[in-house]
């Protein structure tokens, strides 16, 4: 009995497809067929978009085989519903997106599908991506697929969640204050965030904008690598897209590690770190040390500060940027009442009123309070120069070592609704993720165990900037000595 | 450093930010956002004088591009997904803005 497609690696199908041994229809089918399964239990996806799935396959079906340029022929991929796909709805999590319509792709979503890739749907995410948790939907939480009474993280939940119950082998998410890393970690499969400017946001919908890269999930280090080459690259359409071409990540991937340098910051594997998370990382570290990598004690002395520096930074960029939801050019507006009839500057705050939600309303207004006159030196200006401090600090760290490792998340999953009426709860969850992005470094996380529980927990690598390469190298020699990637939810059988 | 958070703060940045909050989500907020601002406030005792404020972190400079007129949406497609197009006449509709 060979391996069902859904259990196969991006990698493993794109080879049968090109190979002949299987059909993109067949992989199509089976995808959407694994997602009808388990989305009662799950509720990874805000839209299915089975039928022009099935075309695009019919398609690449009907396309003579070449021998293989394409990179993901065939491979069914989930995208995170605040990454634009034309003619497929675009919510974002939001109700106030609940009709859009993109006239556009993103360039990753065009990249996508010129490399071969079948994209089945959009996946869940907290609104406009802001939660760490997916609570923050207006479409409802996603599941945990190793505990049904508990989160998946997020925001980029859904994603994860899809890739996890082997719905799909990949998808993409995006990362702002470790919406990839997070959710990779609590849900035991591989997230990576790129370098700020490796990938072109043309087409994400904007949170913040100095911080948002979009990033790939799989379940092998290889596949992260993989959807990395084909998304990575200048882009004419972002101009702070960087004008370096990407490598073809894959090449990386040697199983070397020996004389490496791995960082250990000692303090993220102390205070206020669950237990086993604290011992699985430790545990980790060993695995390198043990492949010939030399473990350094490095100090990130500013890394306590990073939780307030990016709740300041990331809420004033999403009160500018959510400015544009209006009720005028696109999106929801609220009608009925009285709205429709008074002036133009009701309409405008009932239509936001209406269809913002708590979260989402609660940064608009931290955001406008942070850049307002008054208090923009104190709060604003304040968590700018601290921003150089905290990336100062990574400076000097990689002036010691090659890359950083740390848990990604402090705790496993959380039980859906524990923390939903805290946010500054909420907020710290992101302890150990949120530094990463304010220096603009890629950082991965990967599967290294899991609690008592049976919850998995996330290793994060972090590295110097522009530098993947060592990251994935060293995450892909941490698979091939360890099997818990290999392990899957009860669910996904 | 600015003292407490409190709901004439939050009636005064939902009218600029253009949010109708009812009177619970302004209590709530209020509360909410004080706790996470005196949290926040942990960085003022931060010593960062001649310490450069970072708003981005890339390097590279902007550049232009030639100026060239190049395919974009139609006017049908960016009235598409308006709530009110105006579409015989190519326009966005709103409610009245002056007087009347």
């Amino acid at each position: 009995m060979s391996t069902p497609p859904m259990q196969m690696t991006a990698r493993d199908i794109r080879d049968a497809i090109a190979g002949g041994t299987l059909s993109a229809v067949e992989v199509c089918r089976q995808a959407l067929e694994a997602i009808d399964r388990l989305e009662p239990r799950l509720h990874a996806f805000v839209t299915v978009a089975g039928e022009r799935a099935m075309t695009r396959a019919a398609e690449i079906d009907r396309r003579p085989r070449d021998g293989g340029d394409a990179p993901l022929l065939g491979v069914p991929i989930a995208i995170k519903d605040n990454i634009l796909t034309r003619g497929v709805r675009t919510t974002a999590g939001s109700r106030i997106l609940d009709a859009f319509d993109p006239p556009c792709d993103a360039t990753v979503v065009a990249r996508l599908e010129a490399a071969g890739a079948v994209i089945v749907g959009k996946t869940n995410c907290d609104e406009f991506a802001m939660g760490s948790s997916t609570e923050n939907s207006a479409y409802g939480a996603s599941r945990n697929p190793w505990a049904l009474d508990r989160t998946p993280g997020g925001s980029s939940g859904g994603s994860a969640v899809a890739v996890a119950s082997s719905a799909v082998p990949v998808a993409l998410g995006s990362d702002t204050g470790g919406s990839v890393r997070q959710p990779a970690a609590l849900c035991g499969v591989v997230g990576l965030k790129p370098s700020y400017g490796r990938v072109s946001r043309y087409g994400l919908v904007a949170f913040a904008s100095s911080l948002d890269q979009i990033g790939p999930f799989a379940r092998t280090v290889f596949d992260t690598a993989l959807l990395l080459s084909v998304i990575a690259g200048p882009d004419p359409c972002d101009s702070t897209s960087a004008r370096r071409p990407a490598p073809d990540f894959t090449a990386a991937l040697t199983g070397e590690v020996r004389g490496l340098r791995l960082g250990v910051v000692r303090s993220m594997l102390e205070e206020g770190v669950d237990a086993d998370v604290s011992q699985r990382v430790r545990d980790a570290v060993e695995v390198f040390r043990s492949r010939g990598a030399l473990v350094v004690d490095v100090d990130l002395p500013h890394a306590r500060f990073a939780i307030p520096v990016y709740y300041l930074i990331a809420t004033a960029e999403a009160s500018s940027n959510l400015a544009r939801y209006d009720g005028v050019r696109y999106g929801f507006r609220m009608t009925g009442t009285h709205a429709d009839t008074a002036d133009l500057k009701t309409m405008y705050e009932e239509t936001r009123a209406r269809g913002f939600g708590a979260e989402v309303k609660r940064r608009i207004t931290l955001g406008t309070y942070v850049l307002s006159a008054g208090y923009y030196e104190a709060y604003y200006l304040k968590a700018q120069q601290v921003r150089t401090l905290i990336r100062q600090d990574y400076d000097k760290a990689f002036e010691r070592v090659d890359l950083i490792a740390t848990p990604t998340s402090p705790t496993p999953a959380f039980r859906l609704g524990e923390r939903v009426h805290d946010p500054l709860q909420m907020y710290l969850a992101d302890v150990f993720t949120v530094g990463v992005p304010l220096a603009g470094l890629p950082a991965v996380s990967i599967p290294c165990g899991f609690t008592r529980e049976r919850l998995p927990v996330g290793l994060q690598l972090v590295g110097r900037m522009w530098d993947e390469e060592t990251i994935l190298r060293a995450a892909d020699a941490y698979q091939r000595d360890t099997d818990f990637w290999k392990e899957r939810p009860g669910v996904a059988a | 450093m600015p003292a407490e958070f409190t709901k004439s703060d939050v009636d005064r940045l939902a009218e600029l930010a253009r949010l109708a909050l009812t009177d619970e989500e302004k209590t709530l907020f209020a509360g909410q956002l004080d706790r996470i601002l005196q949290y926040a406030r942990q960085i003022c005792a931060l010593d960062t004088s001649g310490v450069e404020a970072m708003s981005h972190v890339l390097e590279q400079q902007a550049v232009d591009r030639p100026d060239e007129v190049r395919l974009s949406l139609t006017e049908g497609q960016a009235l598409a997904n308006a709530p009110e197009p105006a579409l015989d006449q190519g326009l966005f509709k709103v409610p009245r803005v002056i007087g009347g």
